[in-house]
């Protein structure tokens, strides 16, 4: 990476992708494609502008109102804005990016709809990421029909 | 048990008894919760407001360890009462000046408050004096097992539990201990402390938390990570590592001002003793400043003027709530300056 920085003077730098990052210069490239790749996903599932009229189907939470508040509206946020929420929740948590700890004792049930639904998300990102598109045409569907079910 | 009968005593929090207590006053674990099927307060309007609270406020006060709580419905409840609360470190600032249906339960002595409608559905709160928190983490985890046998959490296998914030989302933990630092102050170490500590991804704030001061050189230090640790490695670091490490510091600096500038501590002491027995106006600030050289005074047993239960009943009633509710009385700022030192004045007045 080099850069050229001609405020308040002519100065060079040459920094490597993680020095880059690290100076908030760029956002790593394979982290951003995956998302936008995700986005266009998303867009075209919901039928919407980007990132910042994404809303949720089940709570009409839009991802921009999420931003100005910092709270969001309803579990199911978690996977309505997953594609954007994950990069944050890394970053708030150190890294974690799997829960570790106390499993309710009962709620299991009741919640297997949501976590049969992140599961699909997830299976979606892979699917993307391997370029599969058929694969990831096929989850979508499941996951469309799980939300509306 | 009603709100009046908790003001009688100074509470759990202020006993100063249990482990480190001459330098760690409480500890605190809380749990974030939601309920499944339900938006969060975000979004929920007042009608869904107003079913949740009613659901768990009923589910709370059923289970057995909550069944003799005393539940206080903050929406109806006078201002002087949930500033009590909040003095008393049952309930946020925030959730004492929001709006809508909302209340808390406390149990009797004080150990336990569950918040109903604050950021999140629930807020399971334990507390206690001193750094007991394998014995808060087993009060509120047998809470939150007895809960969740009538009632469905937002949970997901990967994020854990959801929460309105996702700084939240995962073990929905927040371990939270209190500690008296004024030799560190003193000594000008404290900084260096506290840049540590954020080094290490903990949150170090004031009395009341977020976004407040360390009045009479109180820091609450707390996690901020929730994903990706259990709630029992979260507790261990704090107790082995973590809060001995800052308790260690602050012991040293003491030893330090003791040997090398011994007139100075005692001069502290001293004044700020006079300054209590003879103020005849004092604002809640000044009061608690002037109480932490006593505080430390009193645990390095070097102030013998007064004993350590008459400091936190002068620490928890000259504040702004709890001296109205004595005086029975609303007091504007002026009047509460003149009544707080009036009681300073009597409750040291030699007997």
């Amino acid at each position: 990476m080099h850069i050229t920085d001609t405020m308040p003077e002519k100065r060079e730098q040459h920094l490597c992708e993680d020095c880059a990052e690290k100076a908030g210069v760029i956002i790593k490239q394979t982290h951003h494609t995956t998302n936008e790749i995700l986005q266009q996903f998303i867009k075209h599932k919901t039928g919407l502008g980007g990132g910042d009229d994404l809303a949720c189907p089940k709570c009409g939470l839009t991802f921009k109102e999420f931003q100005v508040k910092g709270l969001l509206g309803c579990p199911h946020d978690y996977v309505a804005f997953a594609a954007l929420l994950t990069p944050l929740i890394q970053r708030a948590h150190e890294g974690g990016t799997h829960h570790v700890g106390k499993v309710p004792p009962t709620a299991e049930a009741t919640v297997k709809k949501q976590t049969g639904i992140l599961r699909l998300r997830r299976e979606l990102q892979e699917a993307i990421d391997q370029e599969n598109y058929e694969r990831a045409a096929r989850v979508r569907d499941q996951i469309r029909t799980l939300e509306i079910g | 048990m009603t709100l009046d009968d908790l003001t009688k005593t100074t509470g759990e929090w202020l006993r100063g008894v249990g482990p480190m207590s001459d330098i760690v006053v409480s500890s605190r674990i809380r749990l974030a919760r939601n309920l499944a099927e339900h938006p969060f307060l975000t979004t929920a309007d007042a009608g869904q407001r107003t079913e949740i609270y009613r659901c768990l406020s009923q589910a709370i006060t059923t289970t057995s360890p909550g069944k003799d709580d005393l539940l206080v419905d903050l929406e109806t409840a006078d201002v002087i009462d949930r500033n009590v609360l909040v003095e008393r470190h049952l309930i946020s600032r925030q959730h004492a000046a929001a709006e809508g249906s909302r209340g808390v339960t406390v149990s009797p002595n004080e150990t336990r408050a569950v918040m109903i409608n604050e950021e999140d559905h629930l807020r399971l709160q334990g507390l206690r004096s001193g750094l007991q928190l394998e014995e808060l983490w087993a009060e509120i985890n047998d809470v939150d097992d007895s809960l969740a046998r009538d009632l469905a959490f937002a949970f997901d296998r990967r994020l854990g539990y959801l929460t309105a914030c996702p700084t939240n989302v995962g073990t929905g933990i927040r371990v939270s201990v209190m500690l008296h630092l004024p030799a560190l102050r003193l000594t000008k170490e404290i900084e260096r402390v506290a840049r540590a500590a954020r080094d290490l991804r903990l949150a170090v704030r004031g009395l009341y938390g977020e976004g407040t001061e360390a009045i009479g050189d109180l820091y609450q230090v707390s996690n901020q990570t929730t994903l990706g640790k259990s709630e029992e490695a979260i507790i261990h670091t704090f107790s082995e590592t973590i809060i001995p490490n800052i308790v260690g510091y602050e012991r040293t600096a003491r030893e330090t001002l003791a040997r090398h500038h011994e007139s100075q501590l005692d001069d502290r002491i001293g004044r700020a003793y006079g300054v209590l027995c003879n103020a005849r106006r004092i604002s809640s600030g000044e009061t608690q400043s002037l109480l932490s050289p006593i505080h430390m005074g009193i645990q390095m047993g070097r102030f013998k003027e007064f004993d350590l239960h008459t400091l936190h009943e002068l620490f928890l009633y000259t504040q702004p709530a709890h001296l109205q509710k004595m005086q029975g009385r609303s007091l504007d700022e002026d009047q509460r300056a003149v009544a707080r030192a009036d009681y300073i004045r009597k409750r040291l007045a030699p007997k």
